[in-house]
């Protein structure tokens, strides 16, 4: 089984602010980190190569101190990792990004046949959910998001049957190989790198494909591949609570300015009386 | 299999980088410990360090983009009492000249990082976030290696390096090192408060990238043995102070407490107007001086820095102490590996190489400063309000002739402090200095 696992280096967003006035991201002396749910998607290759054998590639896009994730990779127990960086790469979308990455593992798949590519069901600064089946689409791969659980992978029929999450609970389902997982947080528990594994790291230099090595199309990657423009970035205004009509102590009154108000409220009458079942 | 280096270090600060650069300049194999995300991350410092030793690790220092905050062109020194205070200052033009960075400020956390990246250049190995838990010691109790947290997590070494500062974990496991007493550290609290640029420069009347340190004594500590700083970085005040564990203790004074009425003292308030507080944090000082000092080496190991309570109190001088003791344990080391003998006696040349220095030389110097301080209290309460309020009365202008203040002012004194003490306590004073 030869795995492929996507990572991408994103900042630590539990110290990113927005600007609010510019609506920017403050990234000014935040550290980087390797998006957390493709750690899980990484744990989980490792998880399956140990029990069937076979080989993981970390595969990461990003500027060139982004090889910091992939020696993370390789400090947890990757066999090879690859960066792709290339200032024809800067700017992309998830369209461009994804196109991008499928180029790579048609190069990876060469030399080893790809069985299954592992991504983060999202990253955790654009929380777009795009790239993973971009790329599944992109290789034509099965695909399967949002993975809970790996049930059973069968090597010899060559299927898959995992848990996912749907929306209001979950669903189990089978499909063939090769194929595309993107996973949710609880499918694995990264582990900490062993010391050999991180001197191990150190090492390492991680090999770094341009746009030429990767065999990218120019018009479809970086900006020019990208069609998707972020016109405005903004915080969510916080909620404020609705009127609380307190009845613990004497609920009569209580009950009575409740009635007075949706009365008053037009639109919440008529939206109380459109549905009978309130 | 556990890999085997020549020299392994704890602790990716001043003094174990220091001592990992001139050992790989020498070809050696080293392997540093860092218990850290990345060197400097752990790290609380004031924020000073000093030319000198620093162009003995890295000559060129600022060429290679050293972050340097500010370049200090005025020392100051302050003596407060509650409400007010005395303030002495030199400034040359050789600081900013000749002279420049003999001292500057710099952010711990971006240089630790900068120093570990030229060690790396130089082929040493820095393995971060991984705690050194216990050393390894063969039966006749020689120190073969180090354990870390990590799985598989052993290495062995024909040296170790000790450098992992004054609140060592690995001495209170190991022992080489007594747990210090209450009264040989201090416990300081720093906060960083950030502020324009333009607004330092103009406060502390100063060029861009030069600044100030002010070193401060009085009633801000509440009678107890301690000191306050601030230092200009480049667009943020580091403010420090601390006091004597022990003192602290049976006063059960808090720290933080401290800290907010140093910040609101009238010479700190204006200084620290609108600024906005960016980090705080708190830390051990070794302040016990020369008498506090462990056995520094013994069977395969050595011990460096701030582990070693290597801290002149007086000057507020360790980072430099830090990379002169680095660099003087990497020297013995060469030469011990060199010659085949890394037991105790081969290592012995460090200690006669760290009293020829001015490591021990200044620490002897000052070797009663510490309990000096502790012994005479009233130079952090009685005399500072003395010594205001023989100013304010001075400089007070009510129609009362100068003569009679200087009789009513000197009979204050007699009243507060008998005569005799006070010629004791400039004697003790001077001598624990001098």
């Amino acid at each position: 089984m030869n795995f492929v696992c996507c990572i991408k280096q994103v900042p630590d967003t539990s110290e990113v602010k927005i600007d609010p006035e510019t609506n920017t991201l403050m990234r000014s002396g935040v550290e980087s980190i390797s998006n957390p749910y493709d750690l899980v998607a990484l744990e989980t290759a490792l998880i399956l190569r140990d029990k069937y054998g076979g080989w993981v590639t970390a595969l990461s896009m990003g500027p060139p101190q982004a090889e910091q994730v992939l020696k993370e990779a390789i400090s947890l127990g990757a066999d090879a990792a690859v960066l792709l960086s290339d200032r024809a790469f800067a700017g992309a979308d998830t369209l461009a990004t994804s196109y991008t990455l499928y180029k790579a593992i048609r190069n990876l798949d060469v030399d080893r046949p790809v069985d299954i590519v592992l991504c983060g069901k999202q990253a955790i600064d654009g929380d777009t959910a795009q790239v993973g089946p971009g790329v599944a689409t992109r290789l034509g791969f099965t695909q399967f998001t949002s993975v809970v659980e790996i049930r059973e992978l069968n090597t010899s029929d060559r299927h898959i049957t995992v848990k996912r999450r749907v929306e209001g609970g979950f669903e189990v389902v089978r499909g063939p190989l090769p194929t595309v997982i993107t996973v949710d947080l609880g499918l694995a528990r990264p582990r900490r790198a062993s010391l050999p594994g991180l001197i191990l790291s150190l090492r390492t230099v991680i090999d770094r494909w341009d746009a030429d090595a990767v065999g990218a199309e120019a018009t479809k990657i970086g900006l020019k591949g990208s069609p998707t423009w972020v016109r405005r970035i903004f915080s969510p205004p916080l909620k404020e609570g609705g009127p609380v009509f307190d009845g613990r102590k004497d609920p009569v009154p209580a009950v009575e300015r409740f009635l007075d108000a949706i009365v008053a409220d037009g639109e919440l009458t008529s939206e109380l009386f459109k549905n009978p079942g309130v | 299999m556990r890999e085997e280096f020549e020299v392994a270090i704890v602790g990716a600060g001043p003094a174990g980088i220091s001592a990992a650069l001139a050992l790989a300049e020498k070809g050696i194999k080293v392997i540093v410990f860092e218990r850290g995300e990345f060197p400097g991350a752990k790290n609380v410092s004031g924020g000073v360090l000093y030319g000198h030793d620093l162009a003995e690790s890295v000559p060129d220092f600022i060429k290679r983009e050293c972050p340097v905050e500010r370049n200090i062109v005025e020392s100051r020194l302050w003596y407060l009492s509650l409400d007010g205070g005395f303030n002495v200052s030199f400034r040359d033009r050789a600081f900013e000249e000749g002279l420049s960075f003999n001292a500057f400020t710099v952010g711990r956390a971006r240089f630790d990082r900068w120093f570990a990246g030229i060690a790396e250049e130089k082929g040493v190995l820095v393995v971060c976030g991984t705690t050194v838990t216990d050393l390894l010691k063969d039966g006749g109790g020689r120190v073969t290696g180090v354990r870390t947290d990590r799985s598989d997590g052993d290495v062995t070494a024909r040296v170790v390096l000790i450098a992992d500062g004054v609140n060592s974990a690995l001495a209170a496991k190991t022992g080489f090192r007594p747990e210090p007493k209450p009264s040989d550290v201090a416990l300081a609290v720093k906060e960083v408060i950030e502020l324009p640029e333009e607004v330092i420069n103009e406060r502390f009347n100063v060029e861009a990238g030069h600044g100030v340190t002010i070193e401060i004594l009085g009633e801000i500590t509440k009678g107890m043995d301690g000191v306050a700083v601030i230092y200009t970085n480049k667009n943020s005040l580091s403010l420090c102070i601390g006091a004597n564990l022990f003192d602290l203790m049976s006063n059960t004074v808090r720290p933080y407490e401290m800290l907010e009425e140093f910040k609101g003292h009238p010479m700190v308030a204006p200084l620290i107007k609108s600024g906005r507080p960016r980090e705080y944090m708190a830390h051990w000082l070794a302040e016990g001086g020369y008498d506090t000092i462990p056995h520094l080496y013994g069977d395969g190991y050595l011990i460096a820095g701030e582990s070693g309570m290597l801290f002149n109190a007086l000057h507020r001088e360790g980072s430099n102490m830090a990379m002169a003791s680095g660099r003087l344990a990497a020297l013995t080391i060469a030469g011990a590996l060199a010659r085949g003998d890394t037991g105790s006696e081969g290592l012995a040349g460090y200690a006669a190489a760290l009293q020829g220095s001015y490591v021990m030389k200044d620490l002897k110097k000052y070797r009663r400063f510490n309990r000096f301080l502790l012994n005479h209290k009233e130079l952090f309460s009685t005399l500072p309000r003395l010594g205001a309020s023989a100013a304010r009365e001075m400089l007070t202008v009510d129609g009362v002739s100068k003569k009679e203040k200087q009789t009513s002012i000197r009979r204050r004194i007699q009243g507060a402090i008998p005569l005799a003490r006070l010629a004791r306590l400039l004697w003790a004073g001077a001598r624990s200095i001098g």
